[in-house]
């Protein structure tokens, strides 16, 4: 089984390490692993502006790219989201996207639904919040969302609930958006900072000691907030704590920029 | 009565929301987040009532079918618009009851004129109805002479205000007691500083009671017409409606032509998800159903347009017709509770109005399906599984063809395309951010031109991006499979030490 890794763009060039660990999970599982080096963005960011020209070339360049995989795997339900939902005007009737389309998924839900993994083994003990990003909820069903009505497994709850002494905290509002929504961060720049605020406060209350998500977009504004408060709830994306990292370092009060964590 | 009325000078005393030419939402949003006491008030007020709901859609065992019902049944309904409502015409005509179509706004409002008018109404109270409300009729009759007067509780407050409502089913629910309480002051002589709710409430009762029993006509919505029977059904908390039309001899509906439903069977499945999506109550507290006039009295209902059948000839947009104004959308968006209502600057705010007000009016209402952080909780709230959030994505197309999306924006996105179709570049562009960012002082980069770090920290700039790392990682796995590599696999840097992980 050949897996094709596909890196959100922002993870690529923010958040580098989020790609590492879901490249490690992935190999755990025993799997050949590729990054296609041509690939960049699923045009979410222009699609949801509107733009819906501007990202068709980029759903071709995904196409191109990744149509040799049997598997696309990437650790974001948003882009996913975007290649399930949001593709099909760009190849209407395109078999080869259909089928490419079948086979691109989030890892979670890679793991849970593909490779039938019930529970992650490995050891976190600290009290994790977890966000239930909203593409990843209520576009590709990786949990049951508090207002329908149904029966649904959680995939990301079900992966973390395997980890040795990991606590998942109780929140207020399970499932509020956290206020990033692309160009919604900066465009609706008071509305979506106080979603991101309230967020956190639910956390804070909660006792949340790592805030994780599926979506390192959510974590990225959740993160920033947390920072210009000079908050001390880490953050770390899901396939950080499936690969294993230790918890970050967070110096309280200190910007992104003077905590540039280098490599050195 | 001619269509000049229309366009006098007294226009400018309808509300303020109609007034500017192009509404923008951010802007008002930033205002009302402003004073953020409120903002969390008004925010936890809504989701209070979104619990509620939760609570009485999670008692009945079959919601979900219920709501695949209601869809069905919309969806079927709006395909046979046409059909459904010559069926309620000839039923309701056959029950005593007037009907009137109007194409628009203009029209609904100059035949309710004209019956009243024809009666010699110099008084008239009205329950609530979001069409009338959409057309603006109340300005429109006082303009004429004649007064009205808004009976719901809510819609009394915000109408002695001379506010719109700010939210279609609770329309004063961007006030605190204490600002009833003012307000009741100032027009109903109650005790200044007053703001016990059962004081204020029995204040307003005797108020109203007094105009119901001087009005000349009652004017309500109607919440579900049924074809079959040609009778109307019009659902209130209050009892209001009841009161306003059982008094007068003369009542008038109005109603949108969405609000029709083929048989009285049908309405079973409507009452029971409409009162529990609005308000997390079984069932509203008076379901009164209207099946012709009282003897000796006339009755008569308007059918209204007003862009409807535009909706209903558009593929993408046409689900928005099923829309049973529950108000459960506005409830659980988060945009909207943080905003508050009259930040839509549209008769029917939040999610749903962000679809149906760029239908009316594209360029007035232009930022309204931006103001969406496309969470979808509200396709996932609504009880007649109207797709939301993927129609107010498609609605942001709409409007960047039409040029409504700021120049600079379409601009900037075609150079992002541009940038990302090259991989090359795009690796490049990345690294100079990263290199340079760390670099800027803080000043520079934290301004008043980056919305981003107005609240927020940008995020760290790690000295490698993945592709980077994965080359690295690559070329040291290669050159660990070669036998001639002395170092043992166990030191290999198969994580390389960088960013996140620390």
């Amino acid at each position: 089984m050949k897996v094709g890794l596909f890196v959100p763009c922002y993870i690529d060039q923010l958040y580098p390490d989020v790609a590492l660990a879901t490249l490690e999970v992935l190999e755990r599982r025993g799997l050949q692993v590729e990054f296609p080096p041509g690939q960049t963005c699923c045009g979410q960011p222009m699609a949801n502006t509107g733009c819906t020209e501007a990202a068709r070339p980029l759903a071709e360049h995904f196409l191109r790219h990744f149509a040799p995989y049997d598997y696309v795997v990437c650790p974001s339900g948003s882009c996913v989201s975007m290649v399930r939902h949001h593709y099909d005007e760009y190849f209407p009737g395109d078999t080869a996207f259909a089928s490419l389309k079948a086979r691109t998924f989030e890892l979670c839900e890679f793991l849970t639904d593909v490779l039938k993994v019930d529970t992650w083994t490995g050891r976190f003990p600290y009290k994790v919040g977890l966000h239930q990003s909203c593409h990843g909820l209520r576009e590709l069903h990786l949990g049951k969302p508090s207002e329908l009505m149904n029966e649904a497994p959680n995939k990301v709850r079900q992966l973390l609930a395997g980890l040795e002494g990991l606590e998942l905290v109780s929140l207020a509002r399970p499932d509020e958006c956290c206020g990033f929504g692309g160009t919604f961060a900066v465009a609706e720049e008071a509305v979506s900072c106080m979603m991101g605020q309230d967020r956190i406060a639910d956390h804070n209350q909660a006792g949340t000691a790592v805030l994780t998500a599926a979506d390192m977009s959510c974590l990225m504004h959740l993160e920033g907030i947390l920072r210009r408060q000079g908050q001390t709830i880490a953050v770390m994306h899901v396939a950080q704590i499936l690969a294993g990292r230790p918890v970050p370092q967070i110096v309280a009060g200190a910007s992104a920029l003077v905590q540039l964590r280098r490599a050195s | 009565m001619s269509p000049q009325h229309d366009t006098s000078p007294q226009h400018d005393t309808s509300p303020q929301h109609d007034t500017s030419p192009r509404q923008d939402h951010a802007r008002a949003a930033s205002a009302f987040v402003a004073n953020r006491g409120r903002a969390t008030w008004h925010d936890q007020s809504l989701w209070f009532i979104r619990e509620k709901r939760d609570r009485a859609a999670a008692s009945l065992p079959e919601w979900e079918t219920l709501r695949e019902r209601a869809s069905q049944i919309k969806a079927h309904t709006v395909a046979k618009l046409a059909h459904y409502l010559e069926e309620f015409e000839a039923n309701a005509q056959r029950l005593g009851v007037k009907v009137h179509w109007a194409a628009n706004a203009e029209e609904h409002n100059r035949i309710v004129l004209g019956i009243l008018q024809q009666h010699g109404v110099r008084k008239v109270v009205k329950s609530k109805s979001m069409l009338t409300e959409e057309c603006h009729l109340n300005p429109y009759l006082e303009r004429h002479g004649l007064e009205v007067v808004d009976t719901d509780l809510g819609e009394r407050i915000v109408q002695l205000r001379q506010e719109p409502p700010s939210h279609i089913v609770l329309p004063a629910i961007h006030l605190k007691k204490q600002d009833v309480g003012d307000t009741f002051h100032q027009h109903l002589g109650t005790k200044a500083g007053a703001d016990d709710p059962q004081y204020l409430t029995e204040s307003a009762r005797g108020h109203l009671r007094e105009k119901f029993m001087a009005a000349d006509a009652g004017i309500t919505g109607v919440n579900f017409a049924i074809a079959e029977t040609g009778g109307v059904v019009v659902c209130t908390n209050e009892g209001n409606a009841d009161l306003g039309v059982a008094l007068p001899k003369l009542h008038i509906a109005c109603m949108g032509i969405e609000k029709i439903i083929p048989r009285a069977a049908d309405l079973g499945v409507f009452v029971r998800l409409l009162a529990r999506s609005a308000t997390g109550q079984p069932i509203t507290t008076y379901t009164s159903h209207f099946h012709g006039p009282r003897p000796g009295c006339e009755m008569h209902v308007v059918l209204v347009d007003n862009g409807r059948s535009q909706i209903r000839s558009s593929d993408e947009f046409r689900r928005s017709l099923a829309c049973i104004r529950c108000g459960a959308c506005m409830n659980t968006c988060p945009v909207y509770r943080r905003s508050g209502g009259h930040s839509y600057g549209s008769t029917v705010p939040g999610p749903i109005g962000s679809i149906l007000s760029p239908a009316m009016d594209a360029e007035k209402h232009s930022t309204l399906p931006f103001a969406c952080s496309l969470c979808g909780s509200c396709t996932d709230v609504c009880p007649v599984k109207i797709d939301l959030h993927h129609q107010l994505f498609t609605w942001r197309r709409e409007l960047a063809l039409k040029k409504l999306v700021p120049a600079t924006k379409r601009l900037s996105m075609k150079l992002l395309s541009f940038v990302l179709q090259r991989s090359w570049l795009f690796a490049l562009g990345g690294k100079l951010m990263r290199r340079l960012v760390p670099k800027l002082p803080r000043a520079l980069l934290y301004n008043r031109f980056n919305a981003w770090g107005r609240q927020r920290e940008l995020p760290p700039m790690p000295p490698q991006s993945f592709r980077e790392l994965y080359v690295i990682r690559k070329r040291d796995a290669a050159s660990a499979r070669e036998p001639a590599r002395a170092a043992p696999p166990a030191e290999l840097p198969s994580k390389p030490s960088q960013g996140d992980a620390a």
